[in-house]
Order: C-alpha cells, then structure tokens, then sequence
C-alpha cells in the first residue's frame, strides 16, 4: 500500500515549483490576473475527492515541492491505528486519508518536516523518517519493535 | 451552513482537503494547519482574501496557487475591505437576484498575519468591524514580521529577541508588552471573537464553524509557531504550541456579544512559562541571570491575565 495510486496523480506533481519561460516580464504584465484553479465548473468541490477534481495546470497540486526533502517519512500500515493526528496537522495536506484511513504519503507535496512522525501515537511508531534516498521496502524491513515503557 | 463533522478526528477527517500542497510556506509551519482545519470546517463555498505576509507570498507563487476557493490576493492591510466589499457585492447580487446559483450558500474569511493585524491592518480591520459585514476574521499569530525576516510587532511579546528589537549587552529584546488584541475586537461589539490554537483542534474547528455561522463580524486569534523567527526544529510546532496553551502565554477561550466570556480549555498541569521560553531560540537569553527578571515579569504578566479571564467568565461582563 505504500504505492497509492491515485487518478489524479497523472497531473500531481508535473512541474518544479519555478516559474515557466513563456510568462511575462516584470514590465510587460497587466494590473491583474485571475488563476483558474480548476478546468470548468468548480463549485462542486468540497465534495470532491482530490482524484476526483479537474485541475488547472495553475493549481500548486500540479506542482511539487518533493525536491526540498532530504529526509522522508515511511508509512508502516501495520502499526497504524487509524487515529488521524497526521492527517489534521500535516502542513503541506500530504497525509493521503480516504473514509477514515490513513493511506500513505504524497511525496510530491511533502516536505520532510516530521511533524506526523511526532504527533503519531502508536508504539513502535507507525511513521517514521528515513534518508530520501532509502527503499521503502528496506525501510519497512528495518521497523524497531515495542519499546517499552521505562519505569520513572 | 454545511459543517463537517467535528465529533472525533475520524470523522473530521473524510474533509475533502481545499487547500494544496506545494505552497512555499516553511517546513513545519503553523499557518497551513490552522488554514486547513478553517477550510476542512465547512462544505461552504468560501470567499477568501489574504493580507500579505508569509501566507499570502507562499500560496500564491505566480503562476501557481493553493487555494481550491476564491481567493484574492490584496495588499498588506486591505484584506478585511476587500472581503467587506465582497460580501456586500455578494448581499446586493443575491438581493437582486442576478447570482448564478442565489442560493448556494457562501462564507467569507479574511485571513492577516499579527503584522497585518495588529499594526498595518488595524485600521482596515476595525472599520469593516465597525461596517458589520458578515465575514470571519483570523489574525495568523506568529509574533513577528515572519515574511520580512521577523521585525518585532506589537504582537511581539515582551522580553523576545527581533530582528529590530535585539538581545544583547545592552538591551533583553522588546521592551514592550503585547497588545491585547482581543480584548479590543471584543470591545468593537463583534458577536464572537475567540483565541484558538492548533494543537487543541477540536476546540479550533468548533470555533471557526461558530464564527463562520455567527452573523455579523467575528474574530479569531489563533497561535501560529514559527519554527523560522522562534528558533525552534521545525518537527517541534505542535509541542511548541502545547507548551504555549498548556503554560498559559496562550490562554484558549471565545467572548460572545462583547460579554459572555468562556474558556474553552483549562491545563490539568499548568505549566510554569520558563518551559515554554526554554524551548525557544528567541527567549535563550533570557535565562542569562542579568535577565531573568524578565521571565518573573513575564510570569506575572500571564497569571494576572489568566486571574481575570476567570473572573470575567464568572462575572459576565
Ligand atoms: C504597506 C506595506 N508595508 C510593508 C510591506 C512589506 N511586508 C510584506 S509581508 C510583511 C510582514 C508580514 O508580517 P505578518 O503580517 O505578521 O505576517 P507573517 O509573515 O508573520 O505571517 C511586510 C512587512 C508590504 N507588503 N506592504
Ligand atoms: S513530513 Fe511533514 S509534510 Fe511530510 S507528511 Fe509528514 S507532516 Fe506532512
Ligand atoms: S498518526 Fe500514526 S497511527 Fe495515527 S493515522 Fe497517522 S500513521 Fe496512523
Ligand atoms: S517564516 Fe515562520 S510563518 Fe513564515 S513560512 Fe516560515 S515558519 Fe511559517
Ligand atoms: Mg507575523
């Protein structure tokens, strides 16, 4: 499951965050602009899963920030217990939670922080950080086992 | 309103996120979370708009954005007249009836920084305040100019080092102490003003879906760490934000209709504030012995506060 694919991960993540040759100079644009976040109609969409939404090209979520990593968090499922701290403090919205579960992270808008790693609660933790070069599977296969409490 | 279930994280968590990633705040920082959890709240269309400040720049890297809604993008102190003038188009329209769909139901949000609120913004805030249109007001509270490279604010509290009030042999950082900033929308008359804070997102997400369903003008100070200006490991912002509600420098409660004052969350360990300033970078000189003055002052200063929110919660007045 570490492999989520999802729909809209086709236009997740094309583009490095920098701006595109073809825009226009500081002394050529216009007083304002508008940026389409969506193709078409867009008042539907809090009730649109992400993979189910039309994005604009103009969208950050078409974008991706994942270069800014140096270290990743790894999502071991068989620990995790559902509970969701991820998911509401994750600044950069890359905890992947569909109808109460947590799936996996989206690596093309994370940025390392750890903070889900922190607020997790499980033991041994269900997410943990390791080098952005590392596999995952050998991440997984290296996952500490129960600690135990220490006695004060 | 359409609200989101908020009854346990579980449940808050089918929200269907309208807020992006790849924005360009800072890892770790605190301003996304609460932005998330506002607009996780409701099903509503939102109408946003957006002081500059770190949030404004970080979400709104031309030619991309992070906002699922409308959002406008206006000067550093205009936000709360720009959602004003929106929301009164909006009444006018629907009045008329010339709206493409008049019945969908639509909030509006200003969001500033405490630079833009406190100081820069004040002006513009106060008056669509005094207006009465019916929007939601939330001062991103990181107690410094974050996006210039933290300038001390009038949100900066006493005794914090700043890029233009500095620690050191002469001086233990801003003199001053911070501005009472709810206390004086409250007294504005605004029928719901509160401070909030991420760490306890329960008590924030009902908060906010008060505001957005209170007509009228409402406020909210949420706390908002910045790893960057206070020095501390970017994983830490929720701790951080612990140690700031649970030692009382952030105390968590609402002022309903200008009078009827409630804490909204009570510490069962309240902690002394030197663990909250210990944990920071921009507090480390304070505990020299020629300033740990300053910390008793400090001290003092949050017990007094904390002393009359609770008077004031039984009188209320
Ligand atoms: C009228 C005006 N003065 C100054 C600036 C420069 N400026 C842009 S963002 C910023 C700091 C914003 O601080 P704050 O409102 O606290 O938001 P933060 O970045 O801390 O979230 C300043 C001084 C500006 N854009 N407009
Ligand atoms: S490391 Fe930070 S950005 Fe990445 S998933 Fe965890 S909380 Fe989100
Ligand atoms: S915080 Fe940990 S246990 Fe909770 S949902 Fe996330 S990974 Fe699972
Ligand atoms: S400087 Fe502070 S407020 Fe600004 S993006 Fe970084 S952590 Fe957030
Ligand atoms: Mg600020």
């Amino acid at each position: 499951m570490q492999d989520i694919k999802l729909k809209a991960t086709e236009k997740r993540g094309l583009h490095e965050l920098e701006a595109g040759k073809d825009l226009l100079g500081w002394d050529e644009v216009t007083q304002g602009s508008i940026l389409p976040s969506f193709e078409g109609d867009a008042s539907n969409i809090a009730h649109l899963k992400q993979e189910e939404r039309d994005y604009s090209h103009y969208n950050s979520y078409t974008a991706t920030v994942a270069s800014w990593r140096v270290v990743k968090p790894v999502f071991n499922m068989d620990v995790c217990i559902d509970c969701q701290n991820c998911w509401v403090w994750c600044p950069d919205t890359s905890i992947i939670s569909r109808d109460k579960q947590m799936l996996g992270i989206d690596y093309d808008h994370c940025k390392g922080c750890e903070v889900c790693v922190e607020v997790c609660p499980t033991n041994p933790k269900s997410l943990l950080m390791f080098n952005e070069h590392e596999d995952i599977e050998n991440a997984l296969s290296q996952w500490p086992e129960k600690k135990k409490k220490e006695k004060k | 309103m359409a609200i989101t279930s908020v009854k346990n994280l579980k449940e808050f968590s089918t929200a269907n996120d309208r807020f992006e990633g790849a924005h360009t705040l800072c890892p770790g920082c605190a301003h996304s979370m609460i932005v998330r959890e506002l607009m996780n709240c409701t099903d509503d269309n939102l109408v946003i708009g957006t002081n500059t400040g770190c949030l404004e720049v970080s979400t709104a890297v031309y030619p991309f954005t992070s906002w699922d809604t409308s959002w406008i993008h206006i000067g550093f102190e205009n936000a709360a007249s720009a959602i004003g003038g929106a929301e009164a188009m909006h009444k006018a329209r629907k009045r008329k009836g010339t709206l493409s769909d008049n019945d969908a139901p639509v909030k509006f949000v200003a969001f500033g920084g405490d630079g833009a609120t406190f100081d820069i913004g004040f002006q513009w805030m106060s008056g669509a305040f005094e207006r009465g249109h019916d929007f939601t007001y939330i001062c991103l509270d990181n107690e410094n100019y974050a996006n210039t490279g933290g300038q001390r604010s009038s949100a900066t509290p006493i005794g914090a080092t700043t890029s233009t009030a500095q620690a050191g042999k002469h001086s233990y950082g801003k003199k001053e102490k911070k501005k009472d900033i709810v206390s004086i929308m409250a007294a504005h008359g605004a029928p719901y003003v509160a401070q909030l804070a991420p760490n306890k997102w329960k008590s924030m997400a009902k908060g906010f879906q008060k505001a957005l369903e209170t007509e009228g003008p409402c406020f909210i100070n949420t706390v908002s760490p910045c790893c960057t200006e206070w020095k501390f490991e970017p994983k830490d912002t929720i701790s951080i934000t612990d140690l700031a509600t649970d030692s009382l420098m952030f105390p968590i409660y609402e002022i309903i209709d200008g009078h009827e004052l409630n804490i909204l969350y009570r510490p069962k360990n309240v902690l002394k504030v030197e663990d909250y300033l210990a944990a920071q970078g921009r507090y480390k000189h304070l505990f020299k012995p020629e300033y740990r003055h300053v910390i008793d002052e400090i001290q003092k200063g949050v017990d007094d506060y904390w002393e009359m929110l609770q008077r004031r919660e039984e009188a209320r007045v």
